[in-house]
């Protein structure tokens, strides 16, 4: 029988209907304390430490600090010392702050290959289908369901619906998986996915970076998605060979089966038309509230627009292009890798960001941090003006001390401009990397596609 | 968790959709490492809002797409801190319901317009093994899936029954495990 990708993974790891074994479990220090302490409470044990992952990162501030003693918030020092100490006692690896392979959830696994084709991953985190870029099923849980995984190894679930979003012709110049996405969620709106697992397929997918596709994975969650993934490929091997955690040799032939049979139907079915899209600003509280650079504010046609618009401090019919910043952040789990921070700094290279703004790129994690500053990124950021962090979440989500004050407007690379998501009162707009890069030299948004590149 | 028959009492009205996980529990709030205290903080900086009205009952009636965004217990565990016992919407974030579901906080999905004659009726009674919700001296039915159904009404530890399962899941592990990363070997 013909099978979806999902379907092939789903079927390989039901251990017993609606109860689904877990290969990877990632956790964090937000989501976790409550669910050691249920372990304990219950005298029981963690099941597969060996298939368990920890990092800090939401917490964590950017200034380089080495220890979690070193963090001058209470609380958050009291998170990550709880973490680092449930990790000594239940014998799961961490990666807390200080250590060279710390960084976002969502970044270290797939750096470290723990993420691979075919496998169910879980993480306390809404954001776990960025792991999906690799053909694996990876959803986001809670922290009653992270004690579960922790216990069982399995994770109960009620079989999600499947779709598909069909990509035809090409992305184009200037335009950003970032843009896709984005478009994409404002076309099926924010709530579109819900109760599905969404499938990317189609030539524009198969032509981008890993980097590409997982930042599209990981915004499926904006759509309301379940999980988003798409089939590996050689893209995909090439981007795993010789990770400290992938399999040698790469179980290859295995992987290439992982792909949806022709003839699947899907319980829905979307087709976007990749060369229509222009680099997309959001402009609202939700990721969906989103128009092209070229656009204006658009008239609200609901009561949650017209809050939006009070909230964001917006005339409709304001050309998106004259909305003027005072923050750039490039960074989250979105896009802060290498490929995300080589196309902000080819951007920025040799300019300087505007006297009005206040910029900083925190990369993904420590190794992304290296491997820029082995390349010279650090410099050209530096240079420029903006501020070079250390590996975190830092202002994707205001945990730490990297937040908007209220009022302040921020052209974000993150994935969520909700009320306040930034900080309170603080006013985020979602666009790529390339787009912030540029915002943050000429002070408020320009169409990337005009921009003339910095000679290299 | 306390099982759950019948949850009536009076609805409060929060008519907004897409209310996202960061609005019912804001991010300073995640840092605390304890599972109860969280009502307080319920809609921190909605509530300053002037106008801002949430009264205390054992029944939300919301908008669409309820509890999208962030994965965080910590909104479902405020929401039944400030004393809510059953969410009614026309659709929540996945991740949300299911957090939900685990702590005994009932979410019921009903049609748009009968949410807001809910909200409108200001009372209600919502009977779980019927799968029910009455007001206004008529009756809507609703979904959920058996699973679930069946564990909330029997108030049992997700942990326990599969843990009950465990010949199952070491089969799994002898028969069918795939290789995988070894975490602790890194
Ligand atoms: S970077 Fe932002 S979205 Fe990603 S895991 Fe951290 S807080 Fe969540």
């Amino acid at each position: 029988m013909a099978k979806s990708l999902y379907e092939k993974i789903w079927d390989a790891h039901e251990v017993a209907p609606g109860l689904i074994y877990v290969d990877l479990h990632m956790v964090h220090e937000v989501t976790s304390p409550q669910a050691f302490d249920g372990l304990r409470l219950n005298g029981r044990r963690v099941r597969r430490p060996d298939r368990t992952l920890a990092t800090a990162d939401h917490n964590v501030p950017t200034d380089g600090s080495k220890i979690a003693a070193q963090i001058a918030d209470h609380l958050s020092r009291v998170q990550v010392e709880a973490l680092e100490r449930n990790c000594e006692e239940f014998g799961i690896p961490v990666y807390s702050i200080g250590s060279d392979r710390q960084g976002i959830v969502h970044v270290i696994g797939p750096e470290l290959g723990v993420t691979q084709p075919g496998m169910t991953v879980v993480c306390g985190d809404s954001h776990t289908a960025t792991h999906g870029a690799f053909g694996a099923l990876a959803v986001g849980i809670g922290t009653s369901e992270v004690e579960h995984v922790l216990a069982t190894q399995t994770l109960i679930q009620p079989k999600p619906r499947s779709m598909r979003v069909h990509y035809r012709s090409e992305l184009g110049y200037g335009v950003t998986p970032k843009d896709l996405i984005l478009a994409t969620i404002g076309q099926m709106g924010v709530s579109g996915g819900v109760g599905h697992v969404i499938e990317y397929a189609g030539d524009p997918i198969e032509r981008l970076s890993m980097e590409g596709r997982m930042t599209i994975c990981n915004m499926t969650i904006e759509g309301g998605g379940r999980a988003g993934m798409v089939a590996p490929d050689d893209v995909t091997f090439e981007w795993l060979e010789g990770r400290p955690a992938a399999p040698d040799p790469l179980p290859v032939d295995e992987w290439r089966s992982l792909r949806t049979d022709d003839g699947v139907e899907f319980d829905r079915e979307i087709e976007v038309d990749a060369s229509t899209i222009s680099p997309q600003v959001t402009w609202g509280t939700t990721p969906g509230m989103v128009a092209p650079v070229t656009g204006e504010v658009p008239e609200p046609r609901t009561e949650g627009e017209e809050r939006a618009l009070r909230y964001m401090d917006l005339a409709p019919g304001t050309p998106i292009r004259e909305i003027p910043l005072d923050r750039v952040f490039i960074g989250s789990c979105t896009n802060s890798r290498i490929g995300d921070l080589r196309a902000a700094a080819e951007v920025v290279k040799g300019r300087q960001v505007s006297s009005s703004i206040d910029a900083m790129v925190v990369p993904g994690s420590q190794q992304v941090k290296a491997q820029a500053e082995a390349e010279g990124l650090d410099e050209v950021f530096r240079s420029a003006g903006f501020d070079w962090r250390s590996a975190g979440c830092s202002m994707c989500l205001g945990m730490n001390p990297d937040i908007l004050s209220p009022g302040e407007r921020c052209a974000s690379t993150s994935n969520r401009n909700f009320e306040g998501r930034q900080g309170r009162g603080g006013r985020t707009h979602l666009v790529s990397p390339e787009m912030a890069a540029a915002a943050a030299v000429e002070g408020h948004f320009v169409d990337i596609r005009d921009w003339e590149r910095a000679i290299a | 968790m306390e099982p759950i028959q019948v949850i009536e009492g009076g609805v409060t009205a929060l008519l907004r959709d897409d209310v996202d996980t960061d609005q019912i529990m804001p991010k300073q709030f995640l840092k605390r490492v304890e599972r109860t205290g969280y009502g307080e903080f319920l809609f921190y900086d909605w509530a300053k809002e002037p106008g801002w009205e949430l009264p205390h009952n054992p029944i939300l009636a919301t908008g669409r797409n309820f509890g999208c965004g962030s994965s965080r217990e910590h909104a479902p565990w405020g929401l039944e801190d400030y004393g809510f016992k059953a969410i009614v919407a026309p659709s929540f974030g996945d991740i949300f319901y299911s957090n939900c579901t685990k702590i005994g906080l009932l979410p019921v999905v009903l049609e748009e317009e009968d949410v807001r004659a809910l909200a409108g009726a200001g009372e209600t009674a919502i009977d779980l093994e019927r799968q029910t919700v009455a007001f206004s001296g008529h009756e809507v039915g609703f979904e959920i899936d058996p699973d679930i159904k069946h564990r909330l009404l029997n108030g049992l530890d997700d942990i326990g029954v599969t843990l009950g399962n465990a010949d199952a899941i070491e089969r799994y592990e002898a028969d069918r495990e795939r290789s995988g990363p070894v975490t602790t070997a890194l």
